[in-house]
């Protein structure tokens, strides 16, 4: 049984409500830096947990917060970054819905160490009856003193606001949420500067995801050092993993990233294996734009060691074995899935929500979503596929936002891992539109060169 | 603390790009000090324009490789990086046409862009001066790997002056910027996302405004034309002459190019630099406000300077027509002082010439030259 630190009171009756939430011990992270600690023992404090964020790219939170310029005179702010809208990833809106107060702590405790008085959460549109329950809390909160000024006689003042966005992917990266923020067409920036110098209003801000936020209650109340115990190497702290697709028990999981990848999908504490007594095909570990992997690269690294549910070890191989942790969305898919198919709804998903800004990603989306939808027809060409892995590659790297990387790795990977499923889908057009490639060989052993 | 053990900045930052040494001022980008140097080793640009603020970054065809990032941090840099919007550093070595990736990303690049765009040049008014022919002239490819339908959108009208041919744009964003910086009345911008994006007025609000005009200059290529210019005649047919007038708008410039058929001028534009933007007067854009710009349609409303240079490369200079000299009327000189005898004086008959092309609204039809009664 692994260690919870965020869900571990989520099934409490009406914990939404800050009377329950604050019986079982919330907001004590809350008395402990603002009465003991100082600001910037707070961020040394995250810095020892290790913490990383939690939103897809990994970065070391603590870093980033030390990052944060501090002129004179100038209003700092904390985003949280409420716009999940990756698919396969719903871990956010679970914690938001559930223990939303953890959120509401864990940003007063932030922003107490990045000295910022206004903190906002960009949430989805989609996501829109959790703002009433955000507000609720924030509301609660300041009834209770947790918000407002002078906060627990300590002289820090904050407040914490609500911004719905609009239904867009792209908002969820972290320039393109502070234009939306603003009030602007949600494109991203140019980066330099980086949001750390100017961000909303020009100022100095931190986003950081829900998770990111939330993970900063049990650190303060536990102690960076007690939390960095938790993991393995550099993965430290529980992650929760919202896992979907052909298995037996979807939702969202906390882990301690102690487990392998093969336990997490088979574990009854867990995913409880596949559903319909099917075979594991393929699998996406960390939202739907990071590389897929067929099942023998997902259970075993190309050095033939166990994977685990740890960044390092999720990435391990780089993009030509390995994928990434990403922001957590587990998206099993089992022999019955086909591999073509997939990799065109996601080309369409990215298609639809690229911003237009820039032109690989504006044209390039939208020509490999056109090719995947005849090769899924039936009517590809084998050159097709070398046409594929062109644009992805012309794509990848080129864009002003990680958005055209999002759209180019899974189809690279697709092609990488599951070349022969595409050709057969060209060569045996006909056969492709009665059934599906199935699970061939995709989870044999793989052969792992013996050294000296 | 270590600001103040900092000596003064140098003046000039010390940047080599494709392994030419240039010094420029801090606060450079690298496309601004490529142009400095000129020739090959400037990048092409379609989104960027030096004198829209915040332009720029957003058409990747100026991507470069970064070799060395400083003097005091040669780390190469991983990605490439739009020279429009990146500043130099002291000692930063810079790849253009000596890098082959960006060579091979620009080819894609080139590729994206002509993906949608369609190939309507024949027919386009900005044909002989558009900035995408150019750009696909010298980095594309002679054919496409794109074998589906384009993307077209519905024709939208925005007001008598400017022509909105959506399905040629390419989101460069600089009318935006235009509309945003120059215009005080915003009423354009982009609707929708990716690949169907368009640039659009509030729901189509005609735009009024002094200085919308210029957005048509700034347009790479055929997405905003003049409609009082509309199909009257291919550029290049054209004379440019340099021409001013005192404009009673006193943030018009007041100097313009007069595009010319014999004494006619057919359109008035702003003048262009050699990068393709707007020149600048005492470091001021000389934008041009839009009385100038579409209602001064004759050639003494103006003071002409002498004929435009234009670059020898511009189809536009196959005209020749600096340096160029009329042959003189000989007819009286044969005859001895006497003028010719003139069997039919056509032009007493015919109304064709009567018809002064410059001041129609739109292109000449054949109900153009009909006889009016």
């Amino acid at each position: 049984m692994g260690r919870k630190l965020l869900l571990d009171k989520a099934h409490i009756e009406n914990i939404r409500l800050y009377d329950v939430y604050r019986r079982e011990g919330g907001y004590r992270s809350v008395e402990k830096a603002l009465k003991t600690m100082s600001p910037d023992a707070v961020t040394e404090e995250v810095k020892k947990s290790g913490l990383r964020g939690r939103g897809g790219a990994g970065f070391p939170t603590g870093m980033k917060w030390s990052f944060l310029a501090k002129p004179e005179g100038v209003p700092r702010y904390l985003v949280v970054n409420a716009d999940e809208s990756e698919p396969g990833t719903f871990k956010d809106r679970y914690l938001m819905e559930f223990i939303p107060h953890l959120l509401i702590e864990g940003m007063i405790t932030s922003s107490y160490a990045l000295g910022s008085n206004r903190a906002y959460i960009y949430i989805r549109g989609e996501y829109a009856w959790i703002v009433d329950i955000l507000e609720q809390a924030i509301q609660e909160a300041k009834n209770n003193g947790f918000l407002g000024k002078n906060i627990l006689g300590s002289g820090f003042d904050c407040e914490i606001y609500v911004q719905r966005g609009a239904g867009a992917y792209i908002c969820g990266e972290e320039t393109a949420l502070l234009e939306s923020l603003e009030g602007k067409r949600g494109n991203p920036r140019i980066k330099p500067p980086f949001p750390a110098v100017k961000g909303l209003w020009d100022c100095p801000t931190v986003v950081n995801n829900v998770e990111t936020i939330a993970a900063v209650v049990p650190i303060i109340n536990e102690g960076g050092e007690e939390y960095a115990k938790i993991g393995i190497g550099k993965s430290t702290g529980t992650k929760l993993i919202s896992a979907c697709g052909n298995i037996k028990k979807q939702g969202v999981y906390e882990i301690d990233m102690t487990i392998s990848v093969e336990e997490f999908i088979y574990s009854d504490e867990y995913c409880g294996g596949i559903a319909n007594g099917r075979k594991l095909k393929a699998c996406i570990p960390g939202g739907s734009s990071v590389p897929i992997l067929p099942a023998n690269l997902l259970l075993t690294t190309a050095k033939g060691e166990k994977r685990m549910m740890t960044y390092e070890s999720l990435a391990d191989g780089g993009f030509a074995t390995g994928s990434m942790m990403g922001s957590g969305g587990f998206i099993v898919l089992d022999d019955t899935q086909c591999v073509v198919k997939h990799t065109y709804t996601l080309a369409r998903f990215y298609r639809h929500e690229s911003c237009g800004q820039c032109s690989p990603c504006r044209e390039g989306t939208g020509w490999m979503e056109k090719i995947l939808l005849n090769i899924e027809n039936g009517k590809g060409k084998m050159s097709d596929i070398d046409l594929l892995w062109d644009i992805q590659r012309k794509i990848e790297g080129n864009t002003i936002c990680p958005l055209g990387d999002a759209a180019a790795w899974p189809v690279a990977a697709a092609i990488r891992h599951f070349r022969d499923e595409f050709e057969w889908h060209i060569t045996n057009a006909d056969e492709a539109q009665r059934r599906n490639y199935g699970l061939m060989h995709y989870a044999d052993p793989i052969h792992i060169p013996t050294t000296a | 603390m270590a600001d103040e053990v900092k000596k003064e900045p140098p003046a000039n930052f010390k940047v080599t790009i494709d392994n030419i040494t240039i010094e420029v001022a801090p606060g450079t980008s690298i496309l601004t000090a490529a142009r400095q140097i000129g020739g090959d080793v400037t990048p092409p640009a379609m989104c960027f324009y030096s004198k829209l603020k915040g332009s720029g970054g957003k058409c990747r065809t100026c991507l470069v490789e970064v070799a060395a990032g400083s003097t005091a941090d040669p780390r190469p840099m991983p990605k490439l990086v739009a020279s429009c919007r990146t500043n130099v550093m002291d000692g930063m070595i810079v790849k253009n046409i000596t890098s082959e990736r960006v060579q091979d990303a620009r080819a894609g690049v080139v590729e994206f862009l002509l993906l949608n765009h369609p190939l309507d040049c024949p027919i386009c008014d900005q044909a002989g001066e558009c900035h995408l022919q150019d750009l696909g002239y010298e980095h594309g490819k002679e054919g496409t790997r794109y074998e589906f339908k384009r993307r077209t959108f519905e024709k939208e009208d925005i007001g008598p002056y400017i022509q909105l041919h959506m399905t040629r744009c390419i989101l460069c964003y600089r009318c935006t910027y235009v509309a945003d910086q120059l215009t005080d009345n915003r009423v354009h911008g982009i609707l929708e996302r990716g690949d169907h994006a368009e640039i659009s007025t509030y729901i189509s609000k005609a735009i009024d405004n002094d200085f919308s005009g210029n957005m048509i200059d700034v347009c790479p290529v055929g997405a905003l034309t003049d409609k009082t210019f509309r199909f009257k005649n291919r550029v290049w047919f054209t004379k440019p002459v340099d021409a001013h007038r005192d404009c009673e708008n006193e943030k018009c410039c007041g100097k313009v190019t007069l595009w010319q058929r014999g004494d006619d001028v057919l359109r008035v534009t702003s003048r262009k630099d050699e990068w393709g933007e707007v020149q600048s007067y005492d470091g001021k854009p000389g934008w041009i406000c839009n009385t100038c710009r579409f209602d001064k349609k004759k050639a003494n409303d103006w003071v002409i300077e002498g004929p435009t240079s234009i670059s020898r490369h511009s189809v536009i200079s196959q005209g020749h027509y600096v340096g160029l000299q009329k042959p003189k009327e000989t007819i009286a000189e044969v005859m001895g002082g006497r003028e010719p005898k003139l069997l039919m004086d056509i032009h007493s008959i015919s109304d064709v010439n009567s018809v002064e092309i410059a001041s129609l609204p739109g292109p000449a039809t054949s109900k153009t030259f009909e006889k009016s009664e």
